[in-house]
This record gives C-alpha cells, sequence and structure tokens, in this order.
C-alpha cells in the first residue's frame, strides 16, 4: 500500500475570473508512487502548475481528497505537508546567504545546530555546490542558484519534492546538463520527484512516468515509450514529437487490424481493439521515423504503403525530412536517418512510396 | 575627443548649478550670519563670534532634547501604525493599491497647517470628542488633550505618516510573493515567514521611512505652536520665533545649525548600528 507516494482523489479546481468559473482542473485521480521521477506536461494553461500547487497546499481544491502518504492533507497548510517545492523563479531568500537559505527548512523544524550543518554540508556536496556557504543568491549564476533551490528543498528529505518548471530560466546547454543532473541527484536521494514541464523532451527523457495535461485534465498517463509510441489523442500524438495523423474510413477489419484504404493499393494498417468495426471512420497516427520512404514500388510487403509526391525536403543534419503529398489526407512528415544514406532519397515532386509495419500506426481516441 | 572627455562634467552641470545656488548659497549665508553680531537696527556685521552656539545651545538645550525625543516617539510610534497599513496595500489591496495610495496622499491636498489647526478644533476641552464623553462623565470635567505632548506627538504622527507609509509600501511591493510561499513551503508558520522573511525585507523602507519622518519630525514647529503649549516647545519653534519675533538672526542660524549638526550625526550612527551596508545590499536587489 505505502509504494504510493502521493493520490489525488477526484481532486478538481475552479477559479473566478472575471465573473467567470473557469476549470483549472477538472476532477483528476492520480497516483504517483514512491522514489517515482513523474512529469505533469502540458502547455501552459493546463491546469499542471494548479495540480502541483494543490499537492504542496498553496491552492485547496474545489473538491476532492489529496494524499500524502496515505494521509488526508486537503486543507492543511504547506507548512504541514511535507512536500517541498522548487520554484520556477527559484524564490531564494535574497537577504540570506547559500547556507542560510539551504538551513532554513530544518531550522523551522527545531534540528540540532550541528545536524544541520552536517545535512547542509552533505547536500551541497550532492549538488555540487561545495565551499559556496557565504554567497548571496544575486552573486550566483542562474544554474548555481538553481542547485541552491534545490538543496533548498532536499536538504528536508521530503517525501516528495515539486519541481515547478525548474529549468525553465537556463540557457539551452545548461538545461540539458542539468537534466541529466536533476536526474542524477533523484536516483541518489531516492525523493519522489513531481516535476511540471511544459518541455516534451524534458519531460521523456527524465520520467519514470508522464501524465499529459491538456485544458484541465490528463489526456494521457504513461511511460515515455508509451507516451511517444501510442499517443491516446490527437492532442498528445501531436504536442509530444512530430506526427502524423491520418483519417479514413475503415475498409475490414481481420485479426484485430483494421485496413484503411485509399484506392489504387495504397492502406494503411493499424491494430485495433474490437470496438472498431469495418464502414466507420478512424484517426490513425503515425511517428515520421517509423516510416520508410523509397522511390521504387514496394513488393511483397504486408504493412501500410501510401504512394505520394515530395513537397519538400530539409536537411537536418542527423536525419532528413521529406513532406510527401498522399490520397491519405493532410502530407505526410518523414525523418529519414542520414545514418547510411550520403545523399537525398528523393527530391521534390518525385513520385516515392512510404512504407511502414503495421505496429507502427496506432488508433487516436479509441477504446 | 575633448568633447567626450568634457561630457560628464557638462552633464553634471544643471543639477551641479541647482545645488549651489538652492542648497550651497543659503547654507554659506546662514553659517556666516551665524557668526556676525549687531541688531536689525544698526545691522549684522561679521565677527566670528563662535560664543553664539554655545549660548544659544545652553539656554535651550531643554527644546533641543525634546524636539529629538518628539521626533523619535512620533518615529516609533509611526513604524507600528505604517506597517499594517503598507502590508494592507501591497499584500491585499489587488487591482485598487493605486486608489489605496492616492487616499492616504489625498490629505496633501489641503495644507498641513489647515489640516493640523482642523485637529485642534477637534480635540478642545469641550470639542467633539472630548465634550460628549464628559458630558457622559466618562473624563473629569478637567481633562484635555490640548497642550500636552501627547497632542504634539499625535499631530506629527499624523502628519507624517504618508512618509513612513510609502517606502515600506515599496519594499514589500517588491518582495516576490515566492518568496513568501517558499518560506511556508520550508515549515514556517505565517507568523515565522513575516519574521523571518518578510519582516526583513521590508527593512530598507522601514529605514528609509525612519530617515523621512524622524528629521522633519525633530524640526518641526507647526504642531507643537497649534496642539501644545509652553511646555511642549520644540526648537523649531525657537528657530521661528527668534527669526521672525526677535529678530535676533544669529542665534536662530546657530541653532538651526546645531539641529541639522545633531540630526545628521543622528542619521549616520542610526545608519552605521544598523549596518547600511546589508540594508541597501537587500535594497538593490
Amino acid at each position: 500500500m505505502n509504494d504510493v507516494a502521493i493520490e489525488l482523489a477526484g481532486v478538481h479546481k475552479e477559479f473566478l475570473a472575471h465573473g467567470e468559473r473557469v476549470q483549472a482542473v477538472r476532477p483528476t485521480d492520480l497516483s504517483v508512487r514512491q522514489g517515482e521521477f513523474f512529469s505533469l506536461l502540458g502547455p501552459s494553461g493546463c491546469g499542471k502548475t494548479t495540480t502541483m500547487r494543490m499537492i504542496a497546499g498553496f491552492e485547496e481544491p474545489t473538491g476532492g481528497t489529496v494524499y500524502l502518504d496515505g494521509r488526508d492533507v486537503t486543507g492543511v497548510s504547506p507548512n504541514k505537508r511535507d512536500v517541498n517545492m522548487v520554484f520556477q523563479s527559484y524564490a531564494l531568500f535574497p537577504h540570506l546567504n547559500t547556507y542560510q537559505n539551504v538551513a532554513f527548512g530544518l531550522e523551522r523544524r527545531k534540528v540540532a545546530r550541528d545536524e544541520i550543518r552536517r545535512r547542509v554540508g552533505e547536500i551541497m556536496e550532492i549538488v555540487s555546490l561545495g565551499g559556496m556557504d557565504k554567497r548571496s543568491p544575486r552573486e550566483m549564476s542562474g544554474g548555481q542558484q538553481q542547485r541552491v533551490a534545490l538543496a533548498r528543498a532536499l536538504v528536508n528529505r521530503p517525501r516528495a519534492l515539486l519541481l515547478d518548471e525548474p529549468l525553465g530560466a537556463l540557457d539551452l546547454k545548461l538545461r540539458q546538463q542539468m537534466q541529466i543532473e536533476l536526474k542524477r541527484i533523484q536516483r541518489e536521494v531516492g525523493i519522489t520527484f513531481v516535476y511540471v514541464t511544459h518541455d516534451q523532451g524534458e519531460a521523456l527523457t527524465m520520467s519514470d512516468r508522464i501524465a499529459v495535461m491538456e485544458a484541465g485534465r490528463i489526456d494521457q498517463l504513461g511511460s515515455p515509450r508509451e507516451i511517444y509510441e501510442r499517443p491516446a489523442t490527437r492532442f498528445v500524438a501531436g504536442f509530444i514529437g512530430t506526427s502524423n495523423l491520418l483519417d479514413g474510413p475503415v475498409d475490414g477489419v481481420e485479426d484485430g487490424v483494421a485496413v484503411l484504404r485509399y484506392g489504387d493499393g495504397d492502406r494503411v494498417l493499424v491494430a485495433v481493439p474490437e470496438s472498431v468495426k469495418p464502414g466507420g471512420a478512424l484517426e490513425v497516427s503515425v511517428r515520421p521515423e517509423k516510416i520508410d520512404l523509397s522511390r521504387d514500388e514496394p513488393t511483397g510487403t504486408t504493412g501500410s504503403v501510401l504512394s505520394g509526391v515530395v513537397t519538400d525536403v530539409v536537411y537536418h543534419g542527423t536525419s532528413t525530412n521529406y513532406t510527401v503529398r498522399t490520397a491519405a489526407g493532410p502530407d505526410l512528415v518523414v525523418f529519414d536517418q542520414n545514418a547510411y544514406s550520403a545523399e537525398d532519397l528523393a527530391g521534390p515532386g518525385d513520385r516515392v512510396f512510404l512504407t511502414w509495419s503495421a505496429q507502427h500506426s496506432y488508433p487516436i481516441g479509441v477504446s | 575627443m575633448l568633447r567626450r572627455r568634457l561630457a560628464p562634467y557638462l552633464l553634471v552641470l544643471p543639477g551641479g548649478l541647482w545645488l549651489l545656488l538652492f542648497f550651497v548659497v543659503p547654507m554659506v549665508t546662514m553659517l556666516s550670519l551665524s557668526l556676525q553680531e549687531g541688531d536689525v537696527v544698526t545691522g549684522y556685521v561679521f565677527t566670528g563670534h563662535w560664543q553664539t552656539y554655545a549660548d544659544a545651545i545652553v539656554n535651550y538645550r531643554t527644546q533641543l532634547v525634546r524636539s529629538l525625543a518628539y521626533g523619535a516617539v512620533t518615529t516609533l510610534i509611526l513604524i507600528v501604525l505604517a506597517f499594517p497599513v503598507a502590508y494592507w496595500i501591497a499584500f491585499y489591496a489587488g487591482r485598487r493599491k493605486a486608489t489605496y495610495l492616492f487616499l492616504l496622499l489625498l490629505p496633501f491636498f489641503v495644507s498641513f497647517v489647515l489640516r493640523t489647526i482642523s485637529w485642534r478644533q477637534i480635540l478642545t476641552d469641550d470639542g467633539m470628542v472630548l465634550g460628549p464623553l464628559k458630558h457622559l462623565g466618562l473624563l473629569s470635567s478637567s481633562a484635555h488633550i490640548l497642550g500636552t505632548p501627547a497632542a504634539v506627538i499625535g499631530g506629527l504622527a499624523y502628519n507624517f505618516l504618508p512618509f513612513m507609509v510609502l517606502p515600506i509600501y515599496v519594499a514589500l511591493e517588491r518582495i516576490d510573493p515566492r518568496v513568501v510561499e517558499a518560506a511556508r513551503d520550508l515549515y514556517a508558520d505565517p507568523a515565522t515567514a513575516f519574521r523571518k522573511v518578510i519582516f526583513p525585507l521590508a527593512l530598507p523602507g522601514v529605514f528609509a521611512g525612519v530617515l523621512m519622518t524622524f528629521v522633519p519630525a525633530s524640526s518641526d514647529y507647526v504642531n507643537s505652536a497649534v496642539l501644545g503649549s509652553s511646555s511642549t516647545t520644540m526648537i523649531g519653534q525657537v528657530i521661528q520665533s527668534q527669526y521672525l519675533t526677535s529678530s535676533n538672526y544669529p542665534t536662530a542660524s546657530a541653532l538651526s545649525f546645531t539641529l541639522m549638526a545633531v540630526l545628521l550625526i543622528g542619521v549616520f550612527a542610526y545608519a552605521r548600528a544598523l549596518g547600511t551596508e546589508d540594508v541597501m545590499k537587500v535594497a538593490a536587489r
């Protein structure tokens, strides 16, 4: 039972904005496991930060219950919750030096002075800030302030650490470095991390599980691989990476595989649940790197085949991206890894064939 | 090249001239006046007579000390009164901040002498405050407020309240609400968050407010004249009467200089004691 660190049961939040009730977070059930790196991913205004603030205690849910370690903490003030937060702006205490900042929580908890000194020293080593005790936050770089904010929260050994877009203010290089660092620190201290971000790359690389949020609700919850490979909704397909969305009538279903036909040998195969019957329309997502592009007509393939005309070719270094117009709706994007090809597979105007195996198509919005 | 080198000096010129005209010239004039001897009829002659200072300080030390004491008490009262006002406007006034700040400054549209006189009407022995209370037998018929130190200090506090509220408000306004949330997140209850985070961050404002109220309150001459009595006479009144009634310009000038010197020394000592460096560091964030 106790491997659930945080649980939300039917938690929702309404705001009153300009006299109108706005559903910031729709009724949500969620459980975060002990020691897990859990991300809340979504565009701004999707309710991810509000959800986190309800866990921290800075917002009270309009309804529902928040459990920490199985204990109902709904209505408990933030200082009495055993979670700590890393703020996007770091929110370091400007009048205190690094040591005093990090020691703040322990002092409030009346930890013995020696113990505080030992634990602060220890955590400062973990976040690679040894010897910076006397520095004022203002004298530190963004990356260092970030580490202080992290240390200030981690030193208390909370049940869970809540991070609100902590890397948002850093430049790209430093951000990537900190991503690795964060993951290392999380493994080292073994504390549950709840990570709020709008950066899908960040969420994919660091998380054990991701909840993708949109318009106040969780669209999909799963491992990075599940979310990337099998997006449950149109929104998830579009928000995480690049996705091709095809739609068409189901021509037939055989052994749980539906076939969408666009005439003349063009077909898309997709594994579907039993609820999908021939005759209905179906939406299918295919990731661009799963598609093979060739100028030669495929023979004997059992997967999806679409013919089309290349409209655009963009060289990206590690891959070349082709845009292809087909009969299956909007233009398809194909990423071809430049591992073997020394030159473009095709140029604009060329007639090409796209193939991919049935396992790489996923139906959207069916269950 | 030359122009480039001259540029900083040219830029300083307007401000420098302003200071020279409105600060240095009057100061030098006053200093010279304090060292002159004579009377209005025969005229004053510069004699370098420093004895005037010694005499003035000895004769009026009671008023000098009293003024500093009134100024200090007023300042303390103002900190206690102004902090909650500034705090409320900064954190709870929402979109109406500007309105409340305007209301705070609204009394300035009426001359402060007039406003002080109206307080005299309000507090007079049988006025709207004391009259009914005496009538109901809650106060003895001899009770009075006017003429007491309390009336003068009350008047000072009333008149200088905005000068304490505004700098504290500015300091509080600049506090990132996330920093306060961080304190709450790190197990500080609301009172501790105030004591450990909000108040220290508001200190530069309190510091500025003290300067802006203690100095003018100590040298004020209107409140005591209007609300006080001969037992509350402040040094400002003495200087005023030496100038305008007795036409004893040297003594008035000497007292002005003495007051200025005492206040400057006091301010520097205060800045030193509070560790301006820390205060300024926080202010400069």
